[in-house]
């Protein structure tokens, strides 16, 4: 852990090398850090930057500073035209915009996720809004203005703001009785509502005291499935173009207008965005699919109801039903408190399951839930071991078939690791 | 299918105290009641909706942050009168969380705003500062010679006043306050409780025993006798709990990342 013995060694580290940064972004939220950060660090290598990035999970200080250090020569100089990407736990966003002062700050969306670590989302949104006071009143900040508890964030800011959002008018509307995450505004106390909504608290919004999402500058339109994945046409402030995104889900479409506003901020033409987009590759437990002895694997990282439920809205193409591995541990990274699983729209899921496997720290309140929603008996659950359910998984699989995994964030590690040991290929790519 | 016993069963504003999975207790007792051919209907309740205790059988109420207990403070009170009524003519009720400190006398916020409840438990609810640790991790409590399982996540602690009878004692984790070893409150055929989890999924005897009233209030001596259900999965999760609530997260994190 580098980064932990340089925060101890010398507190100022990391702002020394930040320094020197050509400019850094910096994005935060509940939903699509990951994969927003990867999306952005393929524009701005196809637009010749030297990036540095933190990793997935390394998203606190401690993070940001390894890959600073990392990056750096041993005499402590880093790149030219080095930019950096970094991801930002919802709670430390403070901390890292102050050491390393961000040309770019992206949110990308307000969930909730882990209220035993992270408390209620309008305090967050309070925190947010003071952190705001780190940034450089230089910088752009990216909202996406689809999710009103972000849109919000503006009047806390006096700098340049750019803001990406959908456009199209044939989204079709969240089912009902899905969990709200966000009710009413925190500050005015009015209560949000849609001509339209996605899911969660994401659509087309106002209030009745007249506040109403205001309109992108970078925008999704005419979105429809592609060859993979999805396709649509990317509206940026100088013009706009077709994209075809290998990802699947309205959530990869946030994600990727998220990077393309960040990108725009920091001065990258409409082309490169469009062409590296489309270049995309999923990180590991984001919609990657991986081959593990001729068996088609996909990993959905499932941590928060919202989250998991756009996942599961992936897997839901009519009369196609999948080999399901459900993994759901409790340690702290995931969240001690598993009640969000009750949260979860399992129900329209158990249509599409072909045989289901479920493990993890806390495997037989997840079979409990699934019994629930009405899912086929568990071929094999509550085993504690992760190696052992995951060989019986893929011995249920047929060579022409698909295991669809949804880990928690500690079980994702775990899967990581031992498809690994099995030889899975395009593994090593995501470090 | 004839249906020869119906149960009313009023979830109290899902839309805003919902903060934990608390759906699941609806779901868990309208589903031990279909399997055993008890028509369960459960309803909604909205701020503002016409609604009135006195067709209902067994009452929701679940968890919310401090914000949403304010919302709904109003609307609840003015149902106050009908369901203390309810409660005193033997009606069922399981208030969770914030909605358990919204059925006890009162609940002090963190800033000092008291927000008067509707006084069906003895109980008061304070907020020691933001700056105090919040209750948090899983609980074991003996309920009846039985261990009950959940998780709580409160920032108020609950005192019960002389007199008012607790839910449960507990085992491990905080309960009402961290101090007395005391878990919610019981009166007549109202509970009350910090645990979520959903609770009743995996405490089925809990659940049971709410159908059990609620049958007896309504049918009396004509009640049915619930026949055991094939609870396995239940009573794993309920294992599984408890052993989640001796070994700290810590440790398995450690073990998981050595």
């Amino acid at each position: 852990m580098p980064g932990l013995v340089v925060e101890r060694l010398h507190g100022g580290a990391p702002h020394a090398l930040a320094g020197q940064l050509s400019a850094a972004a910096l994005i935060t939220g509940t939903n699509g850090k990951t994969t927003t950060a990867a999306m952005l660090a393929r524009i701005l290598r196809a637009d010749d930057r030297a990036v540095i990035h933190n990793h997935s999970g390394s998203n606190l200080m401690r993070g940001v500073t390894a890959a600073l250090v990392e990056a750096a020569s041993p005499l402590g100089a880093l790149p030219n035209r080095a930019t950096a990407v970094f991801e930002a736990d919802e709670a430390a966003l403070s901390e890292i915009a102050a050491a390393a002062p961000p040309s770019v700050a992206v949110f990308t969306n307000l969930m909730r996720d882990q209220l035993d670590r992270y408390g209620e989302i309008e305090s967050i949104a309070l925190r947010w809004a003071d952190a705001l006071g780190d940034v450089p009143r230089d910088a752009t900040i990216a909202l996406n203005v689809d999710d009103p508890l972000i849109a919000s964030l503006e009047s806390h800011w006096s700098g340049a703001c750019l803001r990406f959002g959908i456009e199209d008018p044939d989204i079709p509307p969240a089912p009902d009785g899905e969990v709200m995450d966000a009710v009413w505004d925190p500050t005015t106390q009015d209560d949000f509502r849609y001509s339209r909504r996605y899911f969660a608290q994401l659509g087309r919004w106002h209030t009745d005291g007249g506040a109403q999402r205001p309109t992108p500058q970078v925008a999704a339109d005419q979105i429809g499935s592609g060859k993979e994945g999805i396709a649509f046409t990317l509206r940026l402030p100088e013009g706009e173009q077709g994209v075809a995104l290998p990802a699947e889900g309205l959530y990869s479409v946030y994600n990727a207008l998220a990077a393309a506003a960040a990108a725009t901020a920091l001065g990258v033409g409409p082309d490169t965005i469009c062409r590296a987009l489309e270049s995309h590759e999923a990180a590991f437990g984001r919609q990657e699919d991986l081959l593990v002895s001729g068996r088609r694997v996909r990993v959905l990282l499932g941590k928060n109801p919202s989250g998991l439920n756009q996942a599961l809205r992936t897997l839901q193409t009519p009369g196609e039903r999948h080999h399901l591995l459900v993994l759901l541990n409790d340690g702290i990274a995931d969240g001690e408190d598993v009640s969000w699983i009750w949260d979860v729209d399992w129900e329209s899921q158990a249509p599409h399951c072909r045989s289901l496997f479920v493990g993890g720290d806390r495997a037989a309140d997840m079979a409990l839930r699934l019994e629930y929603a009405g899912f086929p008996a568990p071929c094999a659950e509550a085993t504690r071991d992760i190696d052992e359910i995951l060989n019986r998984a893929l011995s249920q699989v047929a060579e022409h078939e698909r295991l669809v995994i949804l880990p928690t964030y500690t079980a994702m590690l775990d899967v990581r690791r031992r498809l690994g040991q099995m030889g899975a290929s395009r593994l090593w790519d995501v470090a | 299918m004839s249906v020869d016993w119906v149960l009313n069963v009023a979830v109290l504003y899902p839309e805003l105290l919902n903060l934990y999975g608390d759906r699941g207790n609806a779901r868990a007792l309208e589903r031990r009641c279909q399997t055993r051919g008890i028509d369960a209907n459960v309803t909604p309740v909205g701020i503002g909706d016409r609604w009135s205790p006195e067709h209902a059988d067994i009452v929701l109420v679940g968890g919310g942050q401090d914000r949403e207990q304010r919302r709904v403070q109003s609307d609840l009170h003015r149902r106050g009168a009908a369901l203390r009524e309810f409660v005193e003519d033997d009606g069922v009720v399981l208030a969770v969380c914030g909605g358990f400190q919204l059925f006890g006398q009162h609940y002090r916020g963190w800033d000092g705003e008291i927000m008067e409840g509707i006084a069906v438990f003895d109980a008061v609810a304070a907020h020691p500062g933001p700056s105090i640790r919040r209750c948090v991790g899983n609980v074991v409590a003996i309920w009846e010679g039985e261990t009950v399982v959940g998780f709580e996540n409160h920032g108020g602690r609950t005192y019960l006043n002389e007199g008012q009878q607790a839910f449960a004692s507990v085992v491990s984790g905080f309960g009402n306050n961290g101090g007395d070893g005391l878990e919610g409150a019981q009166r007549k055929n109202a509970f009350g409780t910090y645990l979520h989890g959903a609770v009743l999924p995996k405490n089925p005897r809990l659940a049971d025993r709410l159908i059990a009233l609620a049958l007896e209030r309504r049918y009396g001596a004509d009640a049915p006798a619930l026949e055991p259900l094939d609870d396995r999965a239940a009573l794993r999760a309920h294992a599984e709990a408890l052993h989640a609530a001796f070994t700290p997260a810590e440790s398995a994190i450690g073990r998981r990342f050595a």
